[in-house]
């Protein structure tokens, strides 16, 4: 599907890190759920709903999470930045919907966005430049004003 | 044109603290950041070229022999496959940073497992890849080469040895002494854009879409590698997905890419894999390093050794530079340096994120806290105590120097004096200990260019081959001009990373900012005479704010003030007399606690701190997350990251994200930064010194001594992986 998207369709927003499902570079939300999508082929999404950081808004219409991004410095080289920003929205979706991650204290209870819970559910998102204190933040602030 | 500016005094002026915009230091967000967060940021193989096909790279199935190609008609016949090119003039391995010349050519001999030796072209990606896996590849009269520095021939760096007083006897009658061994691992800079090139022939003319951190110097690796003139080359990298040292210098999918343009008359896309950018770019070499450090009673240093041994493929000069803070950092009278260069068979080594720093100081840190504990005193102190007056060596001042400041500093903001004793301190299954380090690095200017120019409606244009690779340039260039000219943010547009504008310094070893900045600054100065000759007042008199001008109780629009015309003015600055007349660096500390795990061995950095001085800061919030970065880099080294490399073939075994070790979000904590006040006259004009590098030099100290705090062990064998841990634990 990666290439799909960046080869096919000329949607480059999505990056490729590694193409192995390593580095998270390339998350896409496929029915509002992330995936990697050079781990999964295009051609096994017949009907799905694929949205990707174009999908989320313009450089002149930041959403929210993305005017997050801007204002805490969440990111350095910009690279992981499409597929953080694409992770943390289905994350925050996974957040409100209960599921719990291996550091949530009371799996019953529903998860607090600490920075430690944050941290735990983006670690599929690898950013060298290592932006993720700023990426916590940016995120907690999102969600803070979502909320 | 404006006369090129040397930096042979100090400049005192300070005039950037005279402007009245207030942009310069402030933390403002990144004007390239709507862009980076939409996904709209087109870095290099993102760049829709007409009529362009890709082409995959194949490598060399081992370190020596003539690379035979058995089924290239085969493979050539495959759907889609233009051609499989195998040519003189592709890269053995990438450009040193700053080489200026092609690198060592030719496909056809192996000289390290991975190396690229051919590229397939292909209409589309996958026809390429597809035809590119099913080549066959093999080594003639391959031969038994050093794969690991153990075995290998080794040269002795000469112009890198020191022998002043007499360390021996220094050692012999310390009071409290430590002599370690520290080994530390090749490292990968692992930036998470891989290296990538489109190459476009417009007659004898090309242009190069890559991911490069230093154009003008790329340019000429380009031109030279071809065999072509340098005005002939067009290079374009406005977006750079990280580099950390591996894209200073040219690497070889460019002239790959060039080469294939060529023979195929269409554009050519040549992106590495990943398992590509660990074998065939550049790591950072492993080190062996013995320390000596002798003290008086007191803990103050009579000697100070440093000897190490790094590695490089036969034909490469670099050595890293291990041997580089040691010469400036602590004092000690009696002083023995020397580094050895082996010369094994693995992929090149260069600069990876403040070559020699990184791990130079980061065992000198090691070694200072071993003495701080076999002379009972606390770590800090010990640094406290051998602060020098001045350069130890040459006996010259420091140009400026925050040191101690940044020590106590940081360490009050940490708490350091609630720090443990060594095992003293446990949470249910968690040892939990301090650590601390110094931070060191040296300080570059490097020759820059930049025009600025004001328009006539009151806005203003920096223009520069400079690069962005994530370091803040679009934000700071903009602050400098938009102060100088007295110019909202938002007026100002900076245009970076095209080989056609005036060649700044590009991005490496720290210098960017100070660099361009000052020739974005110089240039802004000569805009500024202008305007004042042309208002007839002294420009000391004339106060530019919100495009407006200020001079003689009047106030004026610069709009109305340039009635239709603009002024372009060029800035260029050269390193002179300061960068020898005092000894340049920027200092810092770190601060860190661990929990170690008592049952598993497994190390959690529960925080960490980091004050930092490097002169004059442009933009609070970019230099911040350099030094996050760097911190974070050291989190990896102490940690985790080590290219574990084949003891019989030298090939990288960790060839991958998965299994080459980079810390992820939840290795690292809420890290604390703070950045002193500091202007150094003597580093640019503009007073700033260099910062990226800094938050990486000693950061992993920190965490390992630290770890010895927990639990009394020291691993001297980096990264500190709980195997190295759990055998000794209490
Ligand atoms: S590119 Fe898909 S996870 Fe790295
Ligand atoms: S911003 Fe560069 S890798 Fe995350």
């Amino acid at each position: 599907m990666l290439d799909a998207l960046r080869h096919h369709l000329g949607l480059t927003g999505s990056k490729k890190g590694c193409d192995h499902g390593q580095c998270g570079a390339c998350t896409v939300m496929v029915n509002g759920r992330r995936i990697n999508a050079c781990l999964t082929l295009a051609c096994m999404h017949d009907g799905d709903e694929v949205t990707t950081i174009e999908g989320l808004g313009q450089p002149d219409a930041l959403n929210p999470l993305q005017e997050a991004f801007v204002r805490e410095d969440g990111f350095q080289c910009g690279y992981c930045t499409p597929g953080q920003i694409c992770s943390a929205t289905a994350m925050l979706q996974e957040i409100s919907e209960g599921w719990p991650s291996h550091v949530t204290q009371d799996l019953e209870a529903g998860a607090e966005l600490t920075p430690e819970e944050i941290s735990e559910r983006m670690s599929g998102n690898l950013c060298r430049c290592s932006a993720y204190p700023n990426i916590v933040e940016a995120i907690r602030v999102a969600a803070g004003k979502q909320a | 044109m404006t006369e090129p500016f040397q930096m042979d005094h100090p400049a005192t002026d300070r005039r950037l603290d005279d402007m009245a915009q207030g942009l310069v230091g402030a933390p403002l967000d990144r004007p390239d950041g709507p862009l980076k967060v939409t996904g709209t940021a087109t870095y290099a193989n993102e760049w829709q070229v007409e009529g362009m096909v890709h082409g995959v790279m194949v490598r060399a199935p081992g370190n020596s022999g003539r690379v035979v190609l058995s089924n290239t008609a085969e493979v050539a016949r495959m759907p889609g496959v233009l051609s499989v090119v195998q040519d003189d003039r592709m890269l053995r391995n990438p450009a040193q940073g700053g080489a200026n010349e092609a690198p060592v050519q030719g496909p056809h001999h192996a000289a390290y497992f991975g190396q690229l030796v051919a590229v397939v072209v292909a209409e589309s990606f996958e026809q390429a890849r597809h035809a590119a896996q099913s080549l066959k590849v093999t080594l003639d009269d391959a031969e038994q080469v050093a794969v690991t520095p153990e075995g290998a021939a080794v040269e002795r760096q000469t112009d890198k040895t020191l022998d002043q007083g007499d360390l021996d006897r220094a050692m012999d009658e310390a009071a409290h002494s430590v002599d370690v061994v520290y080994t530390t691992p090749s490292h990968s800079s692992s930036p998470m854009e891989p290296h990538a090139s489109i190459a476009s022939w417009e007659g004898e003319d090309l242009t190069l879409r890559g991911s490069y951190q230093m154009l003008k110097f790329n340019r000429n690796e380009l031109a030279d590698s071809l065999g072509i003139h340098p005005d002939r080359v067009r290079i374009l990298s406005p977006y750079v997905g990280g580099g950390f040292g591996s894209k200073l210098g040219l690497a070889p999918e460019a002239v790959a890419a060039a080469v294939a343009a060529k023979a195929v008359g269409r554009p050519v896309s040549v992106a590495l894999h990943r398992q590509q950018v660990y074998e065939a770019t550049m790591r950072r070499s492993e080190t062996r390093q013995r320390l000596r450090l002798a003290a008086d009673a007191e803990g103050r240093l009579i000697g100070f050794g440093h000897e190490a041994r790094v590695s490089n493929l036969p034909g490469e000069t670099f050595a890293e530079p291990v041997l580089q803070a040691s010469h400036f950092l602590y004092a000690g009278a009696n002083r023995k340096m020397s580094l050895d260069l082996a010369r094994v068979h693995r992929l090149c080594a260069g600069s990876v994120r403040a070559p020699g720093e990184a791990v130079g100081v980061t065992v000198v840190e090691n070694a200072m806290d071993e003495l701080a504990h076999a002379a009972g005193l606390d770590p800090v102190e010990l640094r406290l105590r051998n602060i020098p007056p001045t350069d130890p060596e040459s006996g010259k001042e420091y140009s400026s120097r925050r040191f101690r400041e940044a020590l106590e500093s940081g360490a009050e903001i940490f708490g350091w004096s609630d720090r443990p004793g060594v095992k003293e301190r446990r949470e249910g299954d968690w040892l939990i200990g301090y650590g601390m380090a110094s931070a060191a690095r040296v300080n570059v200017l490097k020759e820059s260019e930049a025009r600025v120019t004001l328009l006539s409606d009151g806005t203003a244009r920096v223009e520069t081959d400079m690069t962005d690779i994530g370091t803040g340039t679009y934000a700071i260039l903009g602050q400098i001009a938009g102060d100088m000219l007295g110019l909202p943010r938002d007026s100002v547009e900076v245009v970076l990373g095209d080989t056609n504008l005036p060649s700044g310094s590009g991005s490496g070893g720290s210098w960017g900012a100070s660099s361009s900045g000052s020739a974005v600054y110089l240039a802004c100065a000569a805009i500024r005479q202008q305007i004042a000759q042309r208002l007839d007042v002294d420009e000391h008199d004339l106060l530019l704010k919100d495009a407006q001008a200020t001079f003689n109780n009047r106030t004026e629009t610069l709009a109305d003030i340039l009635q239709g015309h603009e002024i372009a003015k060029l800035g260029h600055v050269k390193p002179g007399d300061t960068s020898d007349a005092v000894r340049q660096a920027t200092f810092g500390a770190y601060f860190a606690e661990v929990g170690v795990n008592a049952v598993t061995g497994e190390t959690r950095v529960r925080r960490m701190h980091g004050t930092f001085a490097a002169g004059r800061i442009l933009n609070a919030k970019t230099a911040r997350s350099q030094c996050l970065g760097g911190m974070t880099f050291g989190i990896g080294m102490a940690l985790m990251e080590e290219v574990a490399f084949d003891p019989r073939d030298g090939h990288v075994v960790n060839h991958n994200l998965a299994e080459y070790h980079i810390p992820v979000n939840a290795d690292v904590p809420q890290l604390t930064v703070e950045l002193l006040e500091e202007r150094d006259d003597w580093a640019s004009p503009v007073q700033a010194k260099g910062i990226g590098e800094l938050g990486i030099c000693g950061a992993g100290a920190a965490i390992t001594n630290a770890i010895f705090n927990a639990t009394g062990v020291r691993v001297r064998d980096y990264p500190a992986t709980l195997d190295k841990l759990i055998a000794e634990l209490p």
